[in-house]
């Protein structure tokens, strides 16, 4: 902070200069700002590191910064666990289909809202938005399903609800201030139609808002458990997160009870494969998204525009 | 050419040279229209005495029937009191984002701000359930790591998953560590647009750097935070249904028992096919209403608007 320097930085215009206000201000604010680190990272850090220690050493309170009686036990009680794998398998193959639906859905839907030539777009647009704000409710959409006999099928997890307006909203943004009106001027003077003109024009000057779109939906389906619950029955079927609650909620509820040495293993490898299956559930969406955050990023900032 | 400003040929002229437009469309309008509005459809069980057999059309009309048991029965003032306690408290929780995304904009941007803010989004794509999970797991007073803080000071933990007086406050503050960054992006964003000059013409007239933030940036917030308000207190009665459930347990039934889990519960686990939808439709009105009020309440005083 020393020197006054009259030329305005690059980013903002923040000019450095030394009163002592503004030096206490910025230790004040770094210093709450390495606390909310460590209040974000801890519990984080905490679960890998109990999940390769030996679970009395967590319980009884000595890990704390290095894993303690360092153990892979978790993670091998993971691999027996044949309901995680069928679950993994479930969840890929529904993050998959259900991304690939749903951007085709939403971004062809959006780039046709986002043209100001399209006869009835007011009246689309609202149609679209209006669901944001209005449903059937529970019952009613649970029993149309049903009617529909997606009730318990592969489908119901991809396509019922793979419109996403927010979604729509987003996209229809970034065509309409990145895609330059000119373009489809000259592409129709050649002679251009309008499903060509989107195919080869539009979608690869889009690669920005195909990645954000993508991983938000991607994102979405990973961690999806209300749709299964509801809908699905068929354990075969179940994704991850519907099995993992019944490895971290709900077997929480019956491990108090019971007692013995069986029923003390039992716990100590229940206790043990929780951490690790946190780790497993979570770690493929967090390697992820480091690379995609910047595009993260500009999709929220583009859902900020206001039309 | 054909592109005069005067669409030739009239409406239909205009969506036949336009039809791949419309093809574009299609897939989410049918997906809209079954999955959405179909259901909407559906709403009229609450008016009447559903029965699967007879089907929507052929089951006899009840009237208000289940609005007035609803009203009548003792989960009214319950579940009312519940969604509102945990909504309220959720909106006091709303500047934290704001503070987060003023600190961000104060700071240097180097290596530690993009760490920072790069750990601050990571919570955000942690699934409902795994997000449960971890609470279930560290807030556990015998051997969690909040049982372990605990013992660290020779006190006894309180059992913050098993406490009805905590719940809320349970549920509201694992929110604000889960989304806080995510959240702030949108109010990074838009600092990240005040014009330079300003903060130019405000260093040259002596001001300091939280003259700075409270005279420049926080009402340069100002348009995107109402905009957001709105759509808060637009859904104040919707609070989510995936985390209250996961977090339910015996032991704090009486104050986690909300509308929507209540929905659940007495339509989907006891079938009570009309009273649960007239439970929802109940909750949709009064959001829808909430909506529009403070909508034009905003629109009086403020100018922002949704519409």
């Amino acid at each position: 902070m020393g020197v006054l320097t009259p030329v305005v930085k690059e980013n903002k215009g923040k000019i450095k200069n030394n009163r002592s206000s503004d030096t206490v201000m910025e230790i004040v604010m770094y210093a709450v700002a390495v606390i909310f680190l460590i209040l974000l990272i801890y519990p984080l850090y905490f679960i890998i590191i109990a999940s390769f220690s030996d679970p009395s050493a967590v319980s009884g309170g000595q890990v704390w910064l290095f894993p303690k009686g360092f153990t892979l036990d978790g993670y091998q009680e993971l691999l027996r666990h044949k309901n995680i794998w069928i679950g993994y398998r479930n969840t890929i193959l529904y993050t998959i289909a259900g991304t690939a639906i749903g951007l085709v859905v939403n971004i062809s839907a959006a780039y046709a809202l986002s043209r100001k030539d399209l006869r009835g777009r007011k009246f689309l647009s609202l149609f679209f938005i209006f669901t944001m704000f209005f449903n059937g409710g529970l019952i009613p959409t649970f029993l149309t399903i049903r009617d529909f006999h997606l009730y318990d099928t592969f489908l119901v997890m991809v396509l019922p609800f793979s419109v996403g307006v927010y979604n729509i909203i987003v996209a229809r943004t970034f065509f309409q201030t990145s895609i330059p009106g000119d373009l489809w001027e000259a592409a129709q003077i050649d002679g251009c139609g309008n499903l060509r003109f989107f195919t080869q024009v539009v979608l690869p000057l889009s690669k920005a808002i195909i990645a954000v779109l993508g991983l938000w939906i991607a994102v979405g389906h990973w961690n999806s458990y209300f749709n299964a619950l509801i809908y699905l029955k068929n354990p075969n079927l179940h994704p991850l997160q519907l099995i993992l609650r019944n490895i971290l909620i709900t077997n929480q509820m019956q491990s108090g009870i019971g007692s013995g040495e069986a029923a003390q293993l039992a716990l100590r490898l229940a206790n043990m494969m929780r951490y690790s299956v946190i780790i497993v559930a979570t770690v493929p969406i967090m390697c992820v998204y480091p690379f995609i955050q910047k595009y993260f990023n500009q999709g929220v900032m583009i859902g900020a525009v206001k039309e | 050419m054909r592109s005069g400003q005067a669409s030739p040929g009239g409406t239909f002229g205009a969506v036949k040279r336009n039809w791949g437009l419309y093809l574009l469309l299609l897939p989410a309008v049918v997906l809209s229209l079954l999955f959405a509005y179909k259901p909407m459809y559906g709403i009229l069980i609450a008016f009447k005495d559903y029965s699967p057999a007879m089907g929507i059309a052929e089951s006899p009309w009840a009237g208000f029937k289940y609005f007035e048991k609803f009203f009548n029965s003792y989960q009214f003032s319950a579940t009312i009191k519940n969604t509102l306690i945990i909504s309220l408290y959720s909106l006091v929780t709303f500047p934290i984002p704001i503070i987060l995304a003023l600190m961000v904009n104060q700071m240097r941007p180097n290596r530690f701000r993009r760490f920072f803010q790069t750990v601050s989004y990571m919570p955000h794509f942690i699934s409902t359930v795994v997000m449960v999970g971890l609470m279930v797991i560290l807030l556990s007073p015998s051997t969690g790591l909040v049982g372990n803080l605990y013992s660290l000071f020779g006190k006894e933990a309180p059992d913050l998953m098993g406490s009805s007086a905590l719940f809320s406050s349970v549920y509201v503050w694992s929110d604000v560590w889960q989304h806080v960054g995510w959240d702030s992006i949108i109010f990074i964003a838009a600092l990240s647009a005040v014009d330079p000059s300003l903060y130019e013409a405000a260093t040259v007239d002596g001001a300091s750097r939280w003259h700075k933030v409270r005279f420049i940036d926080i009402p340069m917030l100002m348009p995107t935070a109402v905009t957001l308000l709105i759509l808060r207190v637009g859904g104040l009665l919707g609070v989510g249904f995936e985390k209250v459930y996961l977090m339910q347990n015996d032991l704090n039934a009486t104050s986690s028992e909300i509308l929507s889990t209540y929905v659940y519960k007495i339509g989907l686990l006891s079938s009570q096919y009309s009273f649960s939808s007239a439970v929802n439709l109940f909750n949709t009105v009064i959001n829808f209403i909430l909506l529009i009020i403070v909508n034009q309440i905003s629109k009086k005083i403020s100018e922002n608007s949704l519409w």
